[in-house]
């Protein structure tokens, strides 16, 4: 016999449950972490001992009963101030999906945390209290998670009791962020009326709103489609090289993780930058010797030709291999305190390669209330903008959108060793 | 299941999750081991240190694994995981250092908490010891983002400080896989690469590798007392104090630590299957219903961590 609550969750069986990732955002008192809260306790995953651990928290507080934003905030001064520092990681899973839910920040000050759970996710969920409409910071962090190449945008209108949920409010809202959607690439969005505080189309179907027809969050959550299929790169695969080992015949390894399409034994491919032509003559999962594999495996895999090749080295199809080249025009997210400025030079990793870069250029700002470019001399903290790079080393780069993997870099202070910055290949696409 | 291969027709199967979250973890243990200049490895024989030792074994196959393992031993051991422990080390050829916390007594670096009470703070000390003395700068270990709320705010590469310090406000941010494992002198890196596997991903990965554990973790019969809410198991550094009665149960372990405060839970689950249908049906988290040293406050992991914790 099955109870419930194993229905609920995944049960024993694992075949068919695909990993999501999504990047919860919203602004402050929008309800993100009550949502979180409450996604987590309908779809039974809160278990006792936390719900009464929650209700001691409470108590201490003055409040009665069990407020579900507490299940959320992790850090001292976190509970203190009542505010969302870091990004806080939570787990669900349910027979169709396991969800890494990376609860984000909402403050400003804090967007270098944001910013780690949004480069990650698959989706974002973006919370809106509709009796509040759609605010600045909602929108900004919406833009974000665009930005970082969120392929879906699901919006839980929340709040939907204190205006009587009136179908009109949410349509309004939902058409704001197609809107704002269409200006930052195109991914997919998808609007669901709720009310986190009493768990109206949370995970329960709520009666307030028959005009409503569409799935509960929790369902399209579980319907939407994640990144770990093959679909994830527009130009074929690409394996960065992690580590080369040469074994007692002989034979050359070279382990990494694979990303952007699928790779087959006999495959023609290029060894970058070098640009070396050579064929795939073996691979394998980190269980078995197969034919072809799909990302994000970890794989090994030999080549015809497996001489000068070390960590760094980027392995891509022989046809429509990646560009190569110093000379990078990307989209920088900057989270140091000090500015960005001409002339400065940093550590950068891009992929499993570690090099030096010099800032030739800062070509624009980006203004997050227009989305529009706008000239600027220099970026500050949480600015973003358009930097052209000077490398030490040539990288084989694809513009972000291609693949976030390849299309990616990271800035290190050489000092501190402190990440300053996320990079992305290429401008803005905006609309 | 969701084996990626090999495949019987010509297209492969897209990864199921447990593939990917393998994958993920292998890429962090391969990145650190390029990265840094002297990692090890945390292994107590439990089971999410013996899912990591799986998970290296197979990340470097079919050479050896590239770092020593360490253990720091509170003295407070269940047999069967030290049996284990030294089962595993022997079947790898790996390299382990123990760093006993009866040393650091002795040495005066840590006091002794008192016979039959608890050395899960004090191990703190010795690990930071064995961290300076072995001059590592990267410790890898088994912990998971779902354990505790202070947990689940942490990197999966996190910065550690001289004194081994955990500093939530001063987080480097994470961004996509591209962790960087530079340090300064005298800091160190903790990695946690099961971050994102919860209780039921580490027991059904377990149950995908057909992996040996200690037998404490499946149902037996054990002679125990009731204490602060837990089944603590009589030993020779727990025994009943009246009015307390042992009793003898059947009762398996969802966690294994010092052997004083780690509660065992009652259970019928004597295979893989059972335990996983267990855990699916469990009304109780993992340390709630086993953990004695997360009991004491809303911050006390927190608290723990800032000290050099793992």
């Amino acid at each position: 016999m099955v109870s419930a609550v194993a229905a609920r969750r995944a049960g024993t069986d694992s075949t068919g449950v695909a990993l999501l990732r999504l990047a919860a955002v919203g602004a402050v008192d929008d309800g993100k972490s009550t949502l979180i809260g409450r996604l987590l306790h309908d779809a039974d995953q809160l278990t006792e001992d936390q719900l009464a651990a929650l209700e001691t928290a409470n108590r201490v507080r003055g409040q009665s009963g069990v407020n579900l934003s507490f299940a959320t905030d992790g850090l001292r001064a976190e509970r203190e101030r009542g505010v969302t520092i870091d990004v806080a990681y939570r787990y669900a899973v349910t027979p169709r999906r396991k969800l890494v839910i990376a609860d984000c920040p909402g403050h400003l000050e804090y967007t270098g945390n944001m910013a780690t759970g949004a480069s990650t996710a698959d989706l974002a969920l973006v919370v809106v209290d509709i009796s509040k409409g759609l605010r600045e910071q909602t929108r900004r962090h919406t833009a974000l998670a665009l930005l970082f190449g969120v392929r879906h945008v699901l919006v839980a209108v929340n709040k939907m009791d204190l205006v009587d949920w009136n179908e009109g409010r949410f349509l309004a809202v939902a058409e704001q962020m197609q809107v704002l959607a269409g200006l930052l690439g195109n991914a997919q969005v998808q609007a669901v009326p709720i009310s986190a505080l009493h768990g109206d189309n949370v995970v329960e179907r709520s009666g307030m709103a028959p005009w409503y027809r569409g799935p509960t969050l929790l369902e399209a959550l579980e319907e939407t489609p994640t990144s770990t299929v093959a679909t994830e790169g527009a130009g074929g695969f690409r394996l960065p090289v992690q580590s080369v080992s040469t074994r007692s015949d002989g034979s050359v390894h070279i382990a990494g993780m694979l990303t952007g399409g699928q790779l087959r034994g006999g495959d023609a491919v290029v060894v970058l930058p070098e640009g070396r032509r050579t064929t795939v003559t073996s691979l394998a999962t980190l269980s078995a010797p197969v034919p072809s594999a799909l990302p994000p495996l970890s794989i090994s895999v030999t080549l015809a030709d497996g001489s000068r090749l070390t960590r760094g080295n980027l392995i891509a199809p022989a046809i429509d291999p990646p560009p190569v080249g110093r000379d990078q025009l990307t989209t920088v997210c900057w989270f140091a305190e000090c500015p960005l400025e001409v002339g400065q030079r940093f550590l950068i990793k891009h992929t499993t390669k570690v090099t030096r870069g010099e800032v030739v250029a800062i070509e624009s700002r980006l203004d997050m209330k227009s989305l529009r470019l706008t000239a600027a001399a220099q970026l500050r903290t949480n600015d973003i903008g358009v930097v052209r790079w000077r490398l030490a080393d040539p990288i084989a780069a694809d513009p972000y959108p291609h693949n976030r993997v390849t299309g990616s870099l990271i800035v290190i202070d050489p000092e501190t060793n402190a990440t300053m910055a996320a990079v992305m290949v290429g401008t803005p696409t905006l609309r | 299941m969701a084996h990626s291969g090999p495949a019987s027709g010509l297209e492969p199967t897209a990864p199921g999750y447990l593939d990917v979250l393998e994958s993920h973890a292998v890429f962090v243990m391969r990145e650190v081991a390029a990265e840094c200049q002297r990692p090890a490895l945390l292994f107590s024989g439990g089971k999410d240190s013996a899912v990591l030792l799986r998970l290296a074994e197979k990340a470097f196959q079919p050479g050896p694994i590239p770092f020593p393992l360490l253990h720091v031993d509170t003295g407070h051991n269940f047999p069967e995981t030290l049996e284990f422990r030294d089962l595993r080390v022997s079947q790898l050829g790996a390299d382990l250092r123990v760093a006993l916390v009866q040393d650091s007594i002795e040495q005066g670096r840590a006091e002794d908490p008192g016979p039959g009470q608890s050395r899960n703070r004090i191990q703190s000390v010795t690990l930071t010891d064995a961290i300076s003395r072995g001059s590592f700068d990267a410790c890898i270990g088994g912990a998971r983002r779902d354990e505790d709320k202070a947990r689940a705010k942490e990197r999966i590469l996190s910065v550690r400080d001289e004194h081994s310090r955990w500093q939530p406000d001063r987080q480097r941010p994470e961004l996509w896989n591209l962790y960087h494992g530079r340090v300064g002198i005298g800091e160190h890196l903790r990695v946690f690469p099961l971050s994102d596997w919860t209780e039921i991903d580490v027991w059904r990965y377990i149950r995908r590798e057909d992996m040996a554990l200690p037998s404490i973790y499946y149902a037996h019969q054990r002679q125990v007392i009731q204490r602060d809410g837990m089944l603590l198991a009589v030993s020779e550094w727990v025994t009943p104090t009246p009015p307390e009665a042992a009793q003898w149960l059947s009762v398996r372990y969802r966690t294994v630590g010092d052997a004083t405060l780690t509660g065992a839970v009652r259970s019928h689950a004597y295979t893989i299957e059972q335990v996983i249908a267990e855990i699916a049906e469990s009304r109780v988290s993992e340390r709630g219903a086993t953990r004695g040293d997360d009991k004491f406050s809303e911050s006390s992991m927190e608290d723990r961590k800032r000290e050099g914790y793992f």
